[in-house]
């Protein structure tokens, strides 16, 4: 098996779905020659060609927009949003057409497309490139929000997200792209889209996290020894998979939610909020959440400021155990 | 063949083959828009006043909801929908009620989803119509994306959508016309210009002398016809039918024509609009102008008008009445459509609001 970055397992993921099925295309900008800015679509373009790996105009409305009445027509569009700070001018399409298309008309029309985007904080970026407002498009009915924490779930997340016959924004942890390397194996696989992954079994704690927060909770629940954590992985964030959480949390009595996203209103808070109406006699403690701030992401030199750390699920930890 | 050069909007000219007192231009009339063809049109363009008369009334009496009537502009939507082939895909806004007629969706659908219930935008299979679109300008993008679509699977197909002169300031307008315009879709680009977004008028909408004359930037033929004037569009919307799905790429068509109504019936344009302008654009407006020209050529006359009335009284208040059978929406309906197979959350939350109701 080949060990790959998460930019090639996404790359490989991309070229098999395109070779299996003529309909599925790539759109967006610099995603043909130059292979997008991050070279998830390196090569693509050589090997199907510029009516199939399609270099946009730069307008991300007109990318997610078109791509719809493609997807309308029975194509399989894979949009880039070239980061997910840039995809707010494509916000109107997918809300008020993208999402809802099928409720409209009742089925007759459907939008079976993927909206792809480097996301999350972390990579020392420019203003704007560092955005987790993952919570305006899981507030979104009719949308399914799919966050990778690996190179192998990249893989099959995407193969699946590919497949669904429905809108799927794809949000790739760009801290991840190519910081570590994974056996991935060479034939296609799907990992079912809404189900979250038990990364870690334990018993005093479960820690849920998703996309770069994963690695950072496993360091943290690695070097507390004094927890057994359960750790798991959301994988997809709308739906997300509160059963498993639930199994969790009756199972350890406390849950610790860890986010890089701003705090209000947040994903945390809904998971958070759904463990206090289904399990609140399982909890021992306190659901905390370890997240993000209400605030711009900071530039570069107040990063690590915003970022959450080790150290602060950590003490998340120790917090609903000492309660 | 239609040559839109001649139509250069820099020059300001509009296309006008048949003029306000029913005098045709036979030199310009399109041949394969024959009388027996005009004569249906009427019919058709009647029913969309009838429907849009009795959608006011409706409104009115609270038996439905707010809807924009097509007064006025009857030839611009319904023409352009009929000079394409059926496997040719429309994108309307939401003044578009005539396309539906074109298309043979029945008339309780638009009654239907203006009363409230979203089957109403539920069209027989293969109709190829989108529903409408209420976010202004959001939809060109759409017609751009099938035209694109069209043109990479090499079928022979174009798409239509409609926006009006306010949508012509939107930026997703503005970036459908650049990506057909860059990928050469098969797509008319077909703007309705009423003269008026609600109490806006044109001038104020854009420095620009025509809406024309955008295409000039997006590197396409664009071409102002007189919207009431059913030879115009047909000869329009079927010459850029034929470039589109030979290759030419898109078209803009500004069809100037006038909203004779309220923007919707939610507004009063006494407010803000001249009663002197509607006057004059009353002598302008597409039917009478339609049944002067049969008239003049012997093919129409007060029994047959009698007649086409009365048919048109019996199918809209069928319609109506089919409409009035409707029940309520259920909870099935309100959840069943937002994914292919409704997820866990959904199918909680609808457990819990059919208990609910139960």
């Amino acid at each position: 098996m080949a060990e790959l970055t998460m930019v090639q397992a996404i790359n490989q993921a991309l070229d098999q779905e395109m070779a299996a099925d003529p309909s599925v295309i790539v759109m967006g900008e610099d995603v043909g020659k130059d292979g997008g800015v991050f070279r998830v679509t390196d090569g693509l373009f050589d090997k199907y060609g510029e009516h199939r790996v399609m270099d946009t105009p730069l307008a991300e409305a007109g990318i997610v927009g078109t791509a719809m009445g493609m997807a309308i027509y029975g194509m399989k569009p894979v949009t880039e949003m070239q980061f997910f700070g840039f995809i707010y001018p494509a916000f109107q399409e997918i809300v008020s057409h993208i999402s809802r298309i099928r409720t409209r008309s009742r089925g007759l029309y459907t939008c079976p497309m993927v909206i792809r985007t480097p996301y999350g904080i972390g990579i020392k970026a420019l203003e704007h490139h560092s955005e987790s407002t993952e919570a305006y498009f899981v507030h979104t009915p009719g949308m399914k929000v799919v966050v990778p924490s690996s190179p192998y779930d990249a893989k099959g997340l995407m193969i699946a997200a590919i497949r669904d016959p429905d809108p799927v924004l794809f949000l790739e942890p760009s801290r991840l792209y190519r910081s570590l390397k994974q056996e991935v194996p060479e034939e296609e696989y799907v990992l079912p889209l809404g189900k979250a992954k038990i990364v870690k079994e334990g018993t005093d704690v479960t820690v849920v996290a998703w996309g770069s927060m994963l690695r950072i909770a496993m360091q943290a629940v690695a070097e507390h020894k004094e927890a057994n954590a359960e750790v798991i992985d959301l994988r997809t964030l709308s739906p997300y998979d509160l059963d498993t959480i639930l199994a969790s949390v009756q199972k350890t009595g406390r849950l610790v939610i860890v986010a890089e996203a701003p705090r209000t209103a947040g994903l945390a808070s809904d998971i958070s909020a759904q463990v206090a109406e289904k399990a609140l006699l399982s909890l021992k403690a306190p659901v905390e959440r370890v997240t993000g701030f209400d605030i711009v992401p900071p530039l570069p030199m107040g990063e690590h400021l915003y970022m959450v750390n080790e150290k602060r699920i950590i003490q998340g930890i120790q917090k609903v155990m000492k309660f | 063949m239609f040559d839109f050069k001649a139509y250069n909007p820099l020059e300001k000219k509009r296309l006008q083959i048949l003029s306000e007192d029913g005098t045709l231009n036979e030199a310009l009339r399109p041949t394969e828009l024959t009388d027996e063809k005009v004569i249906e049109l009427y019919r058709l363009m009647s029913i969309l006043r009838a429907m849009d008369q009795k959608g006011s009334s409706l409104q009115r009496q609270g038996r439905m909801g707010t809807f924009a009537s097509s007064y006025g502009q009857e030839a611009s939507t319904i023409t352009s929908t009929f000079a394409l082939e059926e496997k040719d895909w429309v994108v309307p806004a939401y003044r578009q009620q005539g396309a539906l007629i074109v298309r043979d969706v029945p008339l309780k659908n638009f009654f239907l989803y203006y009363k409230g219930k979203e089957s109403g935008s539920h069209y027989p299979e293969g109709s190829r119509i989108l529903p409408v679109a209420i976010p202004v300008g959001s939809q060109p993008l759409h017609g751009a994306g099938l035209g694109m679509a069209a043109k990479l699977k090499n079928d022979p197909v174009c798409a239509i959508t409609y926006f009006g002169d306010g949508a012509s300031s939107e930026g997703e307008t503005l970036e459908a016309m650049n990506f057909a315009g860059v990928f050469k879709a098969n797509t008319i680009f077909f703007c309705e210009n009423n003269q008026w977004a609600i109490s806006i008028p044109r001038s104020k909408q854009t420095a620009a002398e025509t809406i024309a004359q955008k295409s000039i930037a997006f590197g396409f033929d664009g071409i102002q016809i007189d919207g009431n004037d059913i030879f115009a569009v047909y000869a329009a919307t079927r010459a850029a039918r034929e470039k589109a799905i030979n290759g030419g790429g898109p078209t803009l068509i500004e069809s100037f024509t006038y909203r004779l109504s309220d923007h919707t019936s939610a507004d009063s344009a006494k407010k803000y609009r001249d009663p002197a302008e509607v006057e004059q654009w009353m002598d302008k407006e597409p039917l009478k102008r339609t049944r002067l020209y049969l008239e003049g050529k012997g093919l129409w006359d007060q029994k047959r008008e009698d007649e086409l009335a009365n048919e048109v009284y019996n199918l809209v208040e069928r319609a109506v009445a089919d409409m009035e059978a409707e029940v309520a929406s259920t909870v099935d309906e309100i959840f069943d459509y937002t994914f292919a197979e409704l997820t866990e959350p959904l199918v909680d939350q609808k457990t819990y609001l059919k208990q609910f109701f139960n």
